[in-house]
């Protein structure tokens, strides 16, 4: 990053998994639905700093600069996500059960 | 919500995903919770949230195969190709949305790759989702900077006569290498042609499989 050397190139591959694509068609369908441009997913991404790029993983970045950039276009409030994380958070301990609506 | 399945099994009676019982991270939170309102707000639906992955995860490398199969085969449509490749390729019947496709022809003297120093732009209407190393900043700097060291770590050695040129994608700009059709295949059909185009050789980080 930034005119750091770099090795070689990985050649690990993985599945997407279920939250992972999920993401992915969140950000199809955020766009699709004019809430942002796919510079305003990069504007986020740029604006995160070298940190979340050693840290985070590709779609980790994603459905952060998602969420932001639908905040920013009115989709909901920092308030109703807060509160709908926290009600997410208490429903398991897994992904799993995390993602099943009570 | 009581939990009954010690034995992983979800209540449908099948194994959950394996990214279904790892603990809950936060980013997976927000996740849920995102998709949630929108669908809450009526943005969007779980319908099409779901046929939007069904989509993704129906579109390979082998739509991009058909493609240059048919470059090979079909002289008037390699110069629709190269002349639009979004509009050619839309006339096959694939959905490329608004993007702007470039198809780039390898011959003797040319070898294109294709990279995205920013992020991933990927030509993903075609080919699907790019391989994990197309996102890697080893690949992304390296590839503009080296590209034969590159390209040899892909097991492509080209001679010194052959001009390799580096195209850098962006969100309105994508590109897709046409690779140079193998030789002793004057016999074969179209589709036993697709059969030699793998994903790598449409990157250009890779050749058509010999027959």
């Amino acid at each position: 990053m930034g005119g750091d050397a770099a090795g070689p190139v990985p050649t690990d591959q993985h599945d997407f998994s279920l939250w992972e694509k999920r993401v992915d068609a969140l950000m199809i369908i955020g766009s699709a639905k004019g809430y942002f441009t796919v510079d305003g997913l990069r504007r986020v991404l740029e604006d995160m700093g070298k940190d979340a790029f050693e840290s985070m993983t590709y779609y980790e970045r994603w459905i952060a600069s998602v969420n932001q950039n639908l905040i920013e276009g009115g989709a909901y409030t920092t308030a109703e996500l807060a509160e709908k994380m926290d009600e997410v958070a208490k429903r398991g301990a897994t992904y799993g059960d995390a993602a099943q609506a009570t | 919500m009581p939990h009954d399945h010690h034995d992983h099994l979800s209540p449908s009676g099948h194994p959950y995903r394996e990214d279904d019982d790892t603990p809950l991270s936060y980013w997976q939170t927000m996740e849920i919770a995102v998709r949630e309102l929108l669908v809450e707000k009526g943005i969007t639906t779980p319908a099409d949230i779901a046929a939007q992955i069904e989509t993704m995860d129906a579109r390979s490398p082998a739509n991009g195969a058909q493609v240059v199969a048919r470059a090979w085969t079909d002289p008037a449509f390699r110069a629709e190709l190269l002349a639009d490749a979004s509009a050619a390729t839309r006339d096959m019947g694939f959905d490329i949305g608004p993007l702007n496709l470039i198809a780039l022809e390898n011959t003797a003297d040319v070898h294109n790759v294709v990279v995205c120093t920013l992020c991933s732009c990927y030509p993903r209407n075609l080919l699907g989702l790019p391989p994990d190393w197309y996102k890697s900043r080893a690949y992304r700097s390296r590839t503009v900077r080296e590209p034969r060291a590159v390209l040899a770590e892909f097991g492509v050695t080209l001679p010194d006569t052959t001009t390799v040129r580096v195209h850098d994608s962006t969100a309105d700009m994508r590109y897709i290498v046409i690779p140079a059709r193998p030789e002793g295949t004057e016999n074969l059909s179209e589709h036993e042609l697709a059969a030699l185009v793998t994903r790598d050789s449409m990157i250009g980080t890779g050749l058509a499989k010999l027959p």
